[in-house]
C-alpha cells in the first residue's frame, strides 16, 4: 500500500509529520488493518503533557485488540484531535489526515532523522516482517 | 426455538393480531406495576415502629429500586426461555480448547444439595462442621497425591485467582530467604493471558519467552531470559498447543539451577491426570481448575475453584486458615506466621470443593487415571480424522487437544471465526478460536474423555464438510450461523457505544 | 471400567487406536512423556465407589454437620440465612445454564448473556450506581479490585483508609492484595457508639486515594454515609462503599450518597450459606471508570438482521486480550451465582426486598429490646443497627457460644479476633427468617450469660 511521502514512521506503525515548527502524530493504514478497521476507543494524553520518543503516549483499541501508541519524537503535547477521540472511526477511515492523533512541540533535535522514511517503512511492511 | 402462537396482549376485537412469537423481551419490559412474585409472611404490626426507632431517617433510601414487578410464573417462563437460548455441555458437543468441557456427573449435584453441606455457616463452631471439613481436607489430600505437591490450599476462587495466590506464596518465600530482588516471571508466548495479568497483580514483572519451532519451551530462550532476578517460570504442561513439554526435566533443572522456581499452570491437567505428577517433573507449585479437570460445571462462566498445590517448603506460606486433622478432629488453623493471609473471605468455593470431592471419591485412583488416558485418545483420534483436511502445524500427535491453522481456508475467504459459526449450524459448539496467539487463524480443539466415538465422527464430518465448502462455496460458510436465535452480532457498534444496563 | 463416564467400548478402543496408528494408549503417552515422569502408582487414595455408595457416604458426612436447619442460627458476619424462593433453584439448576461455558460465542449464548445483562441492570438499580460488571468472586476480593481501581484513578496518592469496623476478612484481604505495591493502609477507629470516627477520618482523608466505608459495618451499625462521603470528596479522595444488598431494600444505596465505587457480597440475594462458599462479588462504579473495570461486561447489540441481542463488550480491558495490561487478572467469574441473584431480584421486586429488609430490622429490634430491657449494659454499642448487633457477655463470648449450642442455638460470632477488648462480645444477627418464638427463646437463653 502507498504511504504518504511527507511523513516518517516508527516500526510500531506510528507516523510523524512536520507542521512548521510542530509535529503531528498518527497511526499508519497498516496498523488500522491489523486492528481489523474497527477502532472503538482512543486514550490520548492531555495538552501540556510531555511525551518521550519511543515511549507510550496512549492506547488505540479495536473490538478485540488493543495497541499501545509509541511517540515518534519527544516533546510537549499542544493539541489533541478531539474529533477522533469522540469518533475513533475517523482514524480508521482516514489515518493520514483527518484521523491524526496529537500535535507536539518537539523538544529534542536529531530524533526526526532516526525515523523510517516512507519508502523504508513501505519496504518493511512488504517484507512481511512487521506485525 | 419457541414458536408458540400468542394473541397480542392488547386484544382488539376487530383486529385480533396473531403472529408467531419468540419471547425476547427483557424482564424489565414484562414488569407491571403492583404485580408480585413473592410470598412473604404478613408484616408484624410492630414493624413500622421498629423501623422508625431503629433507622435514622437520613439513612433511609430516598427512591425505591426500579426492580421488575413480575409474577413467579412469568419469572419461570422468562428464565426457562433464556435457558432454551443457551447451549451447555448437556445440550451439545463443546470442544473448547483449554476449557475441558467434560460431562458433569449428576450425582455431584445431588451430593452438593445435601442440607448438611448447604446449610452451614462459616462461623459455626468447628465441632458442628466436622463432616464438611473432612471432605475439604480429604480433597486437599487427594490433589496433593495427584500432583505430587503435598501443600494444598482450596481457598482460591478460580484459576487466575490460584495463579495470583501461588505467586504471592512464591514472593513470600523469596522474601523470607532475603531474595526479594527476584521480581521477574518468565512466561512462554503460548501462555494463557491470565499468567502475565496475575504476575502484574503481585507486583511481578512478566517477561515473554518465544517457543521453539516444535511449539515447546526453547532451552536457549529460557537460558537467555533466566537471571538472578527471575522468580519463576510459568509453564503450562501440556501447553496450549496440546504438546507435552518433553524436555521438562531439563527445563526444570535449568530453572532450579538459576535459583528460580517452576510454576505449573494446571489448566491442562486433564491430559495427564493419573499418569504424570507435576511434582515428579520438577514443578514447585501449580494451580488446578476444579471446573475443568475435576468435573465442576462451568455455570455460564463460573464459579469455578482454583486450588493451589505446592512443595512442602512452600506450604507455610499458603493462605489462612489451613484445615488440619489432629487427634481425630478437623479444625481451622489461623496461627500461621508465614501465611500470605487471605485471598477471599472464608474458605473458598466450598460448593465446588464438595462436587470435586464427590468426583474424586467416586472414581478412585484407577478411574482418575482413565481420565488422562481417554482425553488423549479422543484428541488423537479426532486429530487423525482431520489430518490432511486441515493444516495442523505441530505434529501428527497431541495430548488432550490440538490446534488447527485455518490460514488456507482464510485465503479461500473463510476465517477461523466463520468455521466456528458454521459449526453452530451443524449443531456443535465451536472450538476456541484465535488462541494460542502464535498460530494464525487458530482453532483449538479439546474433545475431553467423556465424548463417545460416534460424536467425534460426526464432528469430524462437519469439519470436513466446512473445509470442502471453503474451497467451493465460501459464502455458504461466511453466512453462518443461520439456525441460531440471532445471527452475527455487531460487536463494533456495541463496543463503541456500550449499553450495559437496560435504560430506565 | 472403573470410570463410568468414559463411553469408549473395547471394540471402539481398538478401532480408534488403529486409526491413530498406535497399538495402545500407553504407546501414545510414551511418544511424548519421558518414561521417568510416568507415574506407576498406586495413589494413596481410597478405593472407587459406586454412585449409590458415594451417596451413602457423603450423606453420612453431611449428617456429621449441624446445619442451620437443625440449630437455630443467629449467625451473620457477612453470610446470612435469608429467605430463598423455590423458583430460584428450580430455574438456575436448568442444565443449559449449569453446563454452559462463558458466553464468548454470542449466537449460542443469548440466554446467559441476557440474564447477565439483566443482572447488571438490577444491580445498578439496587445500588443506584451507573454501571455494574457481570460479577466477581466475592465481596472481599471485590474490595481488593476496587482498591486497585481507586489507586489507578488517583495515582498521585498512595494511602487507603480502612475503618476499624471493616469485616476482618476484608481487611486481611486488602492487606494481602496491596502488600507488594508500597500502598499504606491506615485504620480509622470507630467512636464509642460503634460508628466511624469522622474527625479521625477528616484528619487523614486529604492524603488518601480511597476511603473505604462499610455500612452496616461489621458490628452491624449503620454508618453516617452521607457525612463520610462529604468528608471524603472534600478531600478529593474516592469513596469505596461496601454494603449489604438486602439492606438496600430500605437503606440509602451507595449512589444516593455519591459513592465512586461500590462492592458487596451478594450471598443474601438468593444464594445458600454453603460455609461461606456460594458467594457473589458485586462491583459497581461511576460510568467514567468503566474502561478501568475488572471482569466481564455484557452489552446490548444488534445482529445482521437488526434483531436485538447481547454480547460481551469492552473486552480489551480483559486478560485474554490485554494480558499484562489488563485491568485485572480475573477470567472465570461467579456467573451462575449472579444468575441466582438475578432470579431472586426478579421475584422479590422492590416491594419484596423492602419487606425483607423491614423484617430484618423488626426481628433485630425485637431481640435487641429483649436484651436491653433485661440488661441495658449488654448492648455494647448505641449506634443504629440493621440486622446485627453486638452483645456484651459476662464471660468470654466463645464460652457463651459453646453453652448455647447445647441448647440448640448457633448463637453468634465471638469477636475476640478483633482484639482483646472484644473477648466478651458476641455479634448476633436476626434475619427475616427468625420467628418470634425463636427470638424469644434465644433472648431467654442468653440471659444467664449477660
Amino acid at each position: 500500500m502507498a504511504a504518504p511521502v511527507d511523513v516518517k514512521f516508527l516500526k510500531s506503525h506510528e507516523w510523524a509529520r512536520k507542521d512548521r515548527d510542530d509535529v503531528v502524530f498518527g497511526v499508519s493504514e497498516f496498523a488500522i488493518e491489523q486492528l481489523n478497521h474497527e477502532i472503538v476507543y482512543l486514550e490520548l494524553p492531555s495538552v501540556g503533557q510531555q511525551v518521550k520518543a519511543g515511549e507510550t503516549f496512549g492506547v488505540i483499541e479495536a473490538v478485540k485488540a488493543a495497541s499501545d501508541l509509541y511517540a515518534p519524537l519527544s516533546g510537549k503535547i499542544i493539541a489533541v484531535n478531539d474529533v477522533a477521540v469522540n469518533d475513533p472511526m475517523v482514524v480508521a477511515q482516514d489515518p493520514f489526515a483527518e484521523g491524526w492523533l496529537v500535535k507536539i512541540a518537539p523538544s529534542a533535535a536529531g530524533e526526526w532523522d532516526a525515523l523510517l522514511s516512507s519508502e523504508e517503512y513501505t519496504k518493511l511492511i512488504e517484507s512481511g516482517e512487521a506485525h | 426455538m419457541n414458536k408458540n402462537i400468542q394473541i397480542s396482549p392488547l386484544f382488539d376485537d376487530d383486529n385480533p393480531r396473531v403472529q408467531p412469537r419468540v419471547d425476547t423481551a427483557t424482564i424489565f419490559e414484562k414488569s407491571v406495576p403492583g404485580r408480585r412474585g413473592f410470598s412473604l409472611a404478613a408484616e408484624s404490626p410492630d414493624t413500622d415502629e421498629a423501623v422508625k426507632t431503629a433507622i435514622p431517617s437520613q439513612a433511609l433510601r430516598a427512591n425505591a429500586p426500579a426492580l421488575p414487578e413480575v409474577s413467579e410464573f412469568s419469572v419461570v417462563r422468562h428464565f426457562t426461555h433464556l435457558s432454551m437460548r443457551t447451549l451447555g455441555v448437556d445440550t451439545v458437543f463443546y470442544p473448547l480448547g483449554s476449557c475441558t468441557m467434560k460431562y458433569n456427573p449428576k450425582i455431584n449435584e445431588d451430593v452438593a444439595s445435601l442440607p448438611g453441606f448447604v446449610q452451614t455457616h462459616p462461623e459455626q463452631p468447628e465441632s458442628t462442621i466436622q463432616g464438611i471439613l473432612q471432605a475439604y481436607h480429604d480433597l486437599a489430600h487427594a490433589l496433593g497425591e495427584l500432583t505430587g505437591l503435598p501443600g494444598v490450599s482450596l481457598q482460591p476462587a478460580a484459576g487466575a485467582h490460584g495463579e495470583f495466590t501461588a505467586l504471592l506464596v512464591l514472593k513470600a518465600y523469596f522474601e523470607q530467604r532475603g531474595e526479594s530482588h527476584r521480581n521477574k516471571v518468565i512466561i512462554p508466548d503460548t501462555a494463557h493471558g491470565t499468567n502475565p495479568a496475575s504476575a502484574i497483580r503481585c507486583g511481578l514483572e512478566p517477561v515473554e519467552m518465544k517457543s521453539d519451532s516444535r511449539g515447546r519451551v526453547s532451552l536457549e530462550a529460557l537460558k537467555e531470559k533466566l537471571g538472578p532476578d527471575t522468580a519463576c517460570v510459568m509453564i503450562t504442561n501440556p501447553n496450549t498447543l496440546g504438546l507435552f513439554e518433553d524436555r521438562i526435566g531439563e527445563v526444570a533443572k535449568i530453572i532450579h539451577g538459576a535459583g528460580a522456581l517452576l510454576y505449573m499452570d494446571g489448566a491442562n491437567f486433564n491430559a495427564i491426570l493419573g499418569r504424570v505428577r507435576p511434582g515428579d517433573f520438577g514443578a514447585d507449585l501449580m494451580h488446578i481448575n476444579l471446573h475443568k479437570t475435576f468435573s465442576v460445571p462451568h455455570g455460564g462462566g463460573g464459579p469455578g475453584s482454583g486450588p493451589i498445590c505446592v512443595r512442602d517448603f512452600l506450604a507455610p506460606f499458603l493462605p489462612s486458615p489451613h484445615v488440619v486433622h489432629e487427634d481425630g478432629q478437623y479444625s481451622l488453623k489461623t496461627d500461621l506466621p508465614h501465611s500470605i493471609g487471605k485471598v477471599r473471605a472464608f474458605l473458598g468455593n466450598v460448593n465446588n470443593v464438595i462436587r470435586s470431592y464427590a468426583y474424586v471419591t467416586q472414581l478412585g485412583g484407577d478411574g482418575l487415571r482413565q481420565v488422562g488416558d481417554h482425553a488423549v485418545l479422543n484428541a488423537n483420534y479426532l486429530l487423525a480424522l482431520l489430518a490432511g483436511r486441515y493444516d495442523i502445524p505441530f505434529g501428527r500427535r497431541c495430548m488432550h487437544e490440538f490446534v488447527i491453522n485455518a490460514s488456507k481456508q482464510k485465503s479461500q475467504g473463510v476465517k477461523a471465526t466463520d468455521i466456528a459459526k458454521k459449526l453452530l449450524d451443524y449443531g456443535f459448539h465451536p472450538p476456541t478460536t484465535y488462541f494460542p496467539l502464535i498460530v494464525p487463524e487458530a482453532l483449538m480443539i479439546e474433545p475431553t474423555e467423556t465424548e463417545n466415538r460416534e460424536m467425534l465422527d460426526l464432528f469430524a464430518a462437519a469439519m470436513i464438510e466446512i473445509a470442502r465448502l471453503a474451497a467451493t462455496d465460501a459464502t455458504e460458510v461466511t453466512a453462518a450461523p443461520q439456525t441460531t436465535p440471532v445471527s452475527r452480532m455487531d460487536e463494533l457498534a456495541a463496543a463503541r457505544q456500550p449499553v450495559v444496563a437496560w435504560p430506565d | 471400567m472403573t470410570n463410568p463416564y468414559i463411553q469408549t467400548t473395547p471394540v471402539q478402543l481398538k478401532e480408534m487406536l488403529e486409526k491413530v496408528g498406535v497399538d495402545s494408549i500407553d504407546a501414545l503417552f510414551a511418544e511424548q512423556v519421558p518414561a521417568e515422569f510416568e507415574f506407576e502408582g498406586p495413589f494413596n487414595l481410597p478405593p472407587a465407589m459406586s454412585e449409590s455408595q458415594l451417596m451413602n457416604w457423603t450423606s453420612r458426612l453431611a449428617a456429621r454437620n449441624t446445619s442451620t436447619q437443625q440449630a437455630v442460627s443467629f449467625l451473620g458476619g457477612g453470610i446470612y440465612d435469608h429467605f430463598i424462593p423455590s423458583a430460584v433453584g428450580a430455574l438456575a439448576n436448568r442444565s443449559e445454564f449449569v453446563t454452559a461455558y462463558t458466553p464468548y460465542q454470542p449466537e449460542a449464548s443469548q440466554g446467559t448473556l441476557q440474564a447477565f445483562f439483566e443482572f447488571q441492570t438490577m444491580a445498578t438499580r439496587l445500588f443506584a450506581m451507573d454501571v455494574s460488571n457481570a460479577s466477581l468472586y466475592d465481596g472481599a476480593s471485590a474490595l481488593g479490585e476496587a482498591l486497585f481501581m481507586a489507586l489507578q484513578v488517583r495515582p498521585e496518592r498512595r494511602l487507603v483508609l480502612l475503618p476499624s469496623t471493616l469485616h476482618p476478612d476484608y481487611a486481611a484481604l486488602a492487606h494481602t492484595y496491596m502488600k507488594h505495591f508500597e500502598i499504606e493502609l491506615v485504620t480509622i477507629p470507630a467512636g464509642e457508639d460503634g460508628r466511624l470516627d469522622l474527625e479521625a477520618l477528616a484528619a487523614r482523608a486529604g492524603e488518601a486515594a480511597a476511603v473505604v466505608l462499610q455500612t452496616p459495618n461489621y458490628l452491624g451499625i449503620i454508618e453516617q454515609a452521607h457525612e463520610i462521603s462529604r468528608i471524603t470528596h472534600e478531600a478529593d479522595a474516592l469513596l469505596v462503599a461496601v454494603c449489604d444488598p438486602i439492606s438496600l431494600g430500605l437503606l440509602a444505596p451507595p449512589g444516593e450518597y455519591d459513592a465512586d465505587i461500590a462492592v458487596a457480597e451478594g450471598q443474601g440475594l438468593g444464594l445458600r450459606q454453603w460455609l461461606g462458599g456460594e458467594s457473589l462479588g458485586l462491583f459497581l462504579c461511576r460510568k467514567d471508570f468503566v474502561r478501568r473495570m475488572p471482569g466481564r461486561l455484557v452489552g446490548l447489540a444488534k445482529d445482521r438482521e437488526g434483531r436485538r441481542g447481547f454480547v460481551l463488550t469492552l473486552q480489551t480491558r480483559e486478560q485474554h486480550i490485554r494480558r499484562d495490561r489488563a485491568t485485572s487478572n480475573i477470567c472465570t467469574n461467579h456467573a451462575h451465582n449472579a444468575l441466582r441473584a438475578t432470579i431472586f431480584m426478579a421475584l422479590m421486586g422492590p416491594e419484596g426486598l423492602r419487606q425483607m429488609a423491614r423484617a430484618c430490622v423488626r426481628n433485630t429490634q425485637k431481640l435487641r429490646n429483649a436484651i436491653d430491657s433485661h440488661k441495658p449494659e449488654a448492648i455494647a454499642f448505641e449506634g443504629p443497627v440493621f440486622k446485627e448487633f453486638v452483645v456484651r457477655t459476662a464471660g468470654p463470648a466463645s464460652a457463651v457460644r459453646d453453652a448455647l449450642l447445647e441448647e440448640g442455638f448457633l448463637a453468634g460470632i465471638p469477636l475476640q479476633r478483633l482484639g482483646p477488648q472484644f473477648e466478651n462480645m458476641l455479634l448476633v444477627c436476626a434475619t427475616d427468617q427468625r420467628t418470634d418464638e425463636e427470638i424469644t427463646a434465644f433472648a431467654k437463653a442468653l440471659r444467664p450469660h449477660l
